[in-house]
């Protein structure tokens, strides 16, 4: 599946003679080798969640968050390179404040989407700057309900009902497509994404890890949080008693 | 008076004016009078102060008409584009902060107070009224220009919530009216405009149709004609 392209390779403004952009490409590697992101679209809200690789024990737990709000009522998980992500982040942010302050309303979740992918889209036209190397997973509540768009380095960005980008992110992919999340409330949603988490969690591969959940639904009131304390502890371990039974069989 | 008489020709059209903006069961109803005067010359009696921002969106204007028209030129420009980005119609919460944003930043060089009104799918009907220093205030109704000062108590008394269409016209095309029968500055036609789900329609009411106070003043015998019958009859007390 990967190719060199040696020689079309060295700059983002370089095609290759198949129509590839080979730098666009590497930074989407970079995506691809970070802990898992997850983010579905339940029918009251959205859950997104992190699988946070503990870098060194020394690390205090709950810092290097991953996902960060952007608005009150949206937020988003971050893959790939942290410092690109944050700056991603920081646009979001930036961009959401700068509508609601000229439109005098929260900015509507796929305006946002659309305005972090054009920025994205920007810094792969020039060979003074590089791609971004990390993809983020949007999700927000607005006049409009739920929603769930991802951007990827390329500056694409679509709509989902279900997203997951970073290593583990085909047997995420497969997972989701067995939940029914039409009737999932985001309650269940937030046990299901842990379950997905811990599952393709790969231990041989990989140090420990710190699952980082949020959601955007009617329970928390339209306001993008962190996952309650009480619901999150019930998540890990629902997902830890799901794992035994899976090495059991 | 030995001031020239062509200075009001030349001076800058202002609009004293009575405009109203009432929300009712399903939409709004937008109301003004005609009258663009320049000092004492009424330079247009049968001028259009309801204007089309997009096709859910109108604004009634007051003030300075040249104020008025270019902030009401500038918010179509932007809210035309806004509509592209979005791919749906504007919200008129969108417009009003479009129009007050303007309002608010010039607020040492024009003089305009503005009642934007529409309909859009997620709030129905709004009326906001954006005053001379820019505030922007969502209202149920909302009165502006010089005649609406006649009209606070009327409307403290004859507003209600829920009205119907029909209810809502009635009210609008009289508060003009009685505005118009006692504010020189404002005269002319009423001009009614209502948005609601369906669309938008405009209403005319020529000048002289419309009722001078509550009731139509009826004629009376003067008090000569009384004097000169046959036999004149004490007056009573």
């Amino acid at each position: 599946m990967s190719s060199i392209g040696t020689g079309y390779d060295l700059s983002v403004t370089t095609f290759s003679p198949d129509g590839r952009v080979f730098q666009i490409e590497y930074a989407a590697k970079a995506v691809d080798n970070s802990g898992t992101v997850v983010g579905i679209k339940c029918k009251d809200g959205i859950v997104i969640g992190v699988e946070k690789l503990i870098a060194s024990k020394m690390m205090l737990p709950g810092s290097n968050r991953r996902i960060h709000s952007v608005h009150r009522h949206s937020g988003m998980g971050v893959a790939g390179l942290a410092a690109d992500g944050r700056q991603i982040v920081a646009r979001a942010k930036s961009e959401a404040h700068s509508y609601e302050n000229t439109y005098g309303e929260p900015i509507p979740i796929k305006e946002l989407a659309d305005r972090v992918a054009s920025y994205v889209h920007l810094c792969t036209l020039y060979w003074w700057l590089r791609p971004f190397g990390s993809g983020v997973i949007l999700g927000g509540y607005d006049c409009d309900g739920p929603q769930l768009y991802m951007v990827e380095p390329s500056g694409v960005s679509y709509r989902y009902f279900g997203a997951a980008i970073g290593k583990g992110r085909q047997a995420a992919k497969t997972e989701i497509e067995k939940l029914k999340l039409s009737e999932l409330t985001c309650r269940e949603g937030v046990i299901e994404v842990a379950k997905i988490i811990y599952g393709v969690h790969d231990e041989a591969r990989d140090k420990t890890f710190e699952l980082e959940m949020s959601w955007v639904c009617d329970e928390s009131n339209c306001q993008h949080q962190k996952v309650p304390e009480a619901l999150l502890e019930e998540a890990k371990a629902a997902a830890k008693a799901a794992l035994e039974e899976m090495d059991a069989d | 008076m030995d001031h020239d008489a062509t200075a009001d020709v030349n001076a800058p059209h202002s609009m004293g004016t009575t405009i109203i903006g009432v929300t009712y069961n399903g939409g709004v109803i937008l109301g003004a009078d005609s009258r663009t005067s320049t000092g004492l010359y009424v330079a247009n009696r049968a001028s259009d102060k309801i204007t089309q921002l997009t096709d859910n969106v109108y604004i009634c204007r007051s003030g300075s008409a040249a104020d008025s028209q270019i902030v009401s030129d500038y918010v179509r420009y932007f809210l035309h584009q806004h509509t592209i980005q979005l791919g749906q119609p504007a919200t008129v919460k969108v417009a009003a902060n479009l129009v007050r944003l303007l309002s608010y930043s010039n607020k040492n060089m024009l003089q305009t107070g503005i009642i934007v009104g529409g309909w859009d799918k997620y709030e129905g009907g709004k009326i906001y009224g954006i005053p001379l220093g820019g505030t922007i205030l969502e209202q149920p109704f909302a009165i502006g220009g010089s005649g609406s000062s006649y009209l606070y108590g009327f409307f403290d008394q004859a507003w209600k919530e829920g009205m119907t269409q029909e209810e809502a016209e009635q009210l609008v095309v009289k508060a003009v009216s009685l505005a118009i029968a006692r504010d020189g500055a404002s005269g002319g036609v009423v001009r009614t405009v209502t948005i609601n789900s369906e669309g938008v329609t405009r209403k005319f009411y020529p000048g002289d149709q419309l009722a001078l106070w509550h009731e139509e003043v009826e004629a009376h015998n003067s008090l000569l004609d009384i004097l000169n019958a046959s036999n004149p009859e004490p007056m009573s007390t």
